[in-house]
């Protein structure tokens, strides 16, 4: 197997390249189908029989609440990548990750809440669900400022990628949560093998939402990890030749 | 459509405080998302460059 698509990433200078095209069409993508994905949601998709309106908040709730795991599973998969491999980038992906991770899951959170009012009578429970959402809250916060706390480059790259791994447990107790333990949340919306629970004028924008979270979420990834990359590689010629390029 | 009127829209069948304040809040971290990378590049390379010239006009 021909390896050489690796080893290009090992290189700043080729992902800072590449990246602006990238970005552009990420961007786009996602203002696209967050757009379309709101009007869809918001004034065409039909009333729930039982919730009335307020199911509205799941085209953001279930979005939002995957982005959150995904994220922090692309943080170990970066954590891993770092460790093996090296890899500087895979820190700076890390770094730049953990910010958005923690802004999707509080979105998660806070829209669960103001929609647990009206459907459960409850902002809050502390069944697992929930608790196990709130810790991924914690371990994000916990990423981020183990590498603060840390001066050191490479050691806070270190200790931010084992956080990380170790913090994957983490993700099967949400996925299972509403299944091994009694709780108010309602089962998995999307399910790869059976046909989905909701019509499909429901839930095709919900689709559509998913996907605009995605493409938002790999396209503010590669914002922050462009200015990453130039300001670690400061010294470098072609981070000046840039710098002078723009100012 | 599901609404018959604007204000049908408006009021989401009485849940409107619920749906908006979760779409507003969204709206605004989502937001922040965009705007914190996109302030922060501009100030870096300002930055940037006003060391390199006054690297420059010292040598």
């Amino acid at each position: 197997m021909n390896w050489t698509w690796f080893h290009k990433w090992g290189s700043p200078k080729w992902f800072y390249e590449m990246s602006g095209a990238w970005l552009r069409a990420l961007a786009w993508a996602a203002a696209v189908l967050l757009l379309l994905g709101t009007v869809w949601g918001l004034a065409i998709a039909p009333q729930d029989y039982q919730q009335g309106n307020s199911f509205r908040i799941i085209y953001i709730h279930v979005p939002a609440a995957f982005l959150a795991q995904s994220c922090y599973l692309m943080l170990a998969v970066a954590g891993v990548i770092g460790l093996v491999w090296k890899m500087k980038l895979a820190d700076v992906a890390l770094q730049c990750a953990a910010p958005i991770g923690a802004s999707m899951t509080f979105i998660a959170l806070l829209t669960g809440a103001v929609w647990g009012k009206p459907t459960w009578g409850t902002w809050w429970v502390w069944d697992a669900r929930l608790t196990s959402m709130l810790i991924l809250l914690f371990l994000y916060f916990g990423v981020i400022a183990l590498s603060q706390a840390i001066s050191n480059r490479d050691s806070a790259a270190k200790a931010c990628a084992v956080l990380s791994i170790v913090g994957v447990i983490n993700l099967p107790i949400i996925k299972y949560s509403v299944e091994w333990w009694n709780t108010l949340h309602q089962p998995a919306t999307f399910k790869i093998t059976e046909k989905p629970a909701m019509p499909m004028e429901m839930w095709l924008p919900l689709l559509v939402m998913v996907l605009g979270f995605y493409c938002f979420f790999a396209a503010v990834l590669l914002m922050r990890m462009r200015l990453e990359v130039l300001k670690r590689e400061s010294r470098t010629r072609w981070v000046r030749a840039e710098v002078e390029g723009r100012a | 459509m599901s609404f018959a009127s604007f204000a049908d829209f408006i009021a989401m069948g009485g849940h409107g405080p619920y749906v908006w304040l979760s779409y507003g809040i969204s709206a605004v971290v989502l937001g922040l998302n965009v705007l914190l990378p996109v302030l922060a590049h501009r100030r870096y390379i300002a930055d940037e460059a006003r060391r390199i010239r006054r690297e420059e006009a010292a040598q």
